[in-house]
């Protein structure tokens, strides 16, 4: 009997150890990323965000009707001219899979600019500015500043659209949406670029 | 036969209590490292926050955690690719106090924590601005593990369900190689910016039913050479 209990012992430390090892304590869910890729190099990913209904938050001074309700912004002087954005974000099947802040700041001493990040947590994470002006009357563009995890060896551009609603009459349905389409490419090491190279002339 | 198998799981069930024993007072585990930021010469910004989710402006989750999202009302992060994110937007503080900036944070439970080796893992990011300044973005990998172990699963055991006492530590350790986040400016004096930071935590009370009720949090970027600093800077460092 007392071989059974050290057996048992055993077997619970081994067990334990063994399960704290090779099960995952954190399992986030992922949807299938809906890419595009360019025949020139570089991919296009398209994500949007449905107005007002996938918008959390909006920071910005004497809001009438507060976002959330019970929103209280700094009072200080000093946060007047900064408004920022929380919203969910979703994929070209209309899924959320993400999270992102979109912040303005009106100042005389930085050059006005529209920051965003993106955040899904599958993924990873990417923060990108743009300018305040619209590059042709319609859309923002602005570059990859950095990017975490998937997003980190990238570079490229990403744009900002609103795009109204005009052909559902449906009360519920939304305002319309901001429409944010990534170009991105990845970074080549040397090796690679030039075991390519060789593999073309041969 | 039954009394074999009464001390089989009576063996199971202490093994298993010698592992979660060894889990827990694991000597590997990291121990709260110095943050190599606090040994260097070079120039720093600081920014203070609260840790308590009802003094942010707005923080968000899935609604199923015991730190419930402020305001009331706010959307929760219920589906399920966000479930296990949330978001803080905060006042930040400089280090005489006084409010210089808006931060937000997005913060997402690691598929790399790994409890054997002592590692509950956060995969986080900053997006900062503050005013008449700039704009920053901070990527870090944080390990609350310390944080658990010394804070909220004594919290669990004690009879009050509460935890009081002080408690700092670094929570950054990644994904530089010396433990410390990645830094890049975005606009104003911070644009060009490549760097490091660290965040540190200083705790004082937790609650079991509310979260953390006392706790300040720090966030440390060098700035050497990209910026000119104001006295407010430097004070804190």
């Amino acid at each position: 009997m007392l071989k059974t209990l050290i057996f048992g012992f055993l077997f619970g430390i081994v067990g334990t150890v063994a399960a704290a090892y090779y099960v995952p304590v954190v399992d986030q869910y992922r949807e299938s990323s809906v890419i595009s890729v360019f025949p020139n190099g570089g991919n296009t990913e398209s994500f949007h965000i449905n107005i007002p209904t996938d918008r959390i938050m909006i920071g910005a001074p004497g809001q009438a009707e507060p976002l959330p309700p019970g929103l209280q912004w700094p009072a200080d002087e000093q946060f007047e001219g900064v408004r920022v954005e929380l919203f969910k974000v979703r994929n070209a099947r209309e899924t959320v899979i993400g999270v992102a802040s979109r912040m303005v700041a009106d100042s005389e001493r930085i050059e006005d600019s529209v920051e965003w990040v993106l955040h899904f947590p599958a993924r990873g994470t990417f923060y990108a500015a743009m300018p305040a002006r619209s590059a042709d009357g319609e859309r923002r563009i602005g570059m990859l500043r950095a990017g975490t995890r998937e997003f980190g060896p990238l570079q490229g551009e990403i744009s900002e659209r609103w795009v109204p609603n005009t052909g559902d009459d449906d009360v519920d349905a939304p305002d319309g949406r901001i429409e944010l389409v990534t170009s991105f490419v990845g970074d080549f090491p040397d090796d690679v670029t030039e075991s390519a190279l060789t593999g073309s002339t041969l | 036969m039954i009394k074999y198998v009464v001390s089989l799981a009576l063996g199971t069930v202490l093994g298993v209590l010698a592992a979660a024993a060894l889990l827990y007072f694991n000597p590997l585990a990291a121990r709260n490292p110095l943050s190599p930021l606090a040994v260097s010469n070079n120039t720093m910004l600081s920014l203070g926050y609260s840790g308590v989710p009802t003094d942010a402006i707005v923080y968000t989750n899935s609604g199923e955690s015991r730190a419930q999202p402020h305001p009331e009302r706010v959307r929760e992060l219920w589906e399920r690719p966000i479930r296990l994110t949330e978001i803080l937007v905060t006042v930040l503080t400089d280090s005489r106090n006084k409010p210089a900036g808006i931060g937000i944070k997005f913060s997402s439970d690691s598929e790399k924590t790994r409890l054997i080796n002592g590692e509950a893992l956060v995969d986080s990011a900053w997006h900062i601005h503050l005013v008449e300044r700039g704009s920053l973005f901070v990527e870090q990998t944080e390990n609350y593990w310390n944080l658990l172990r010394n804070i909220v699963l004594p919290a669990y055991w004690g009879s009050a369900r509460h935890w009081k006492g002080v408690w700092n530590g670094n929570v950054t350790v990644g994904p530089g190689a010396l433990g410390t986040a990645a830094v890049t400016g975005g606009t104003g004096e911070f644009a060009g910016l490549e760097s490091e930071a660290v965040e540190a935590v200083n705790a004082s009370a937790y609650s079991v039913a509310q979260g953390p009720v006392a706790m300040e949090r720090r966030l440390t970027i060098d700035i050497t050479g990209n910026v000119e600093l104001t006295t407010s800077d430097v004070a804190g460092h």
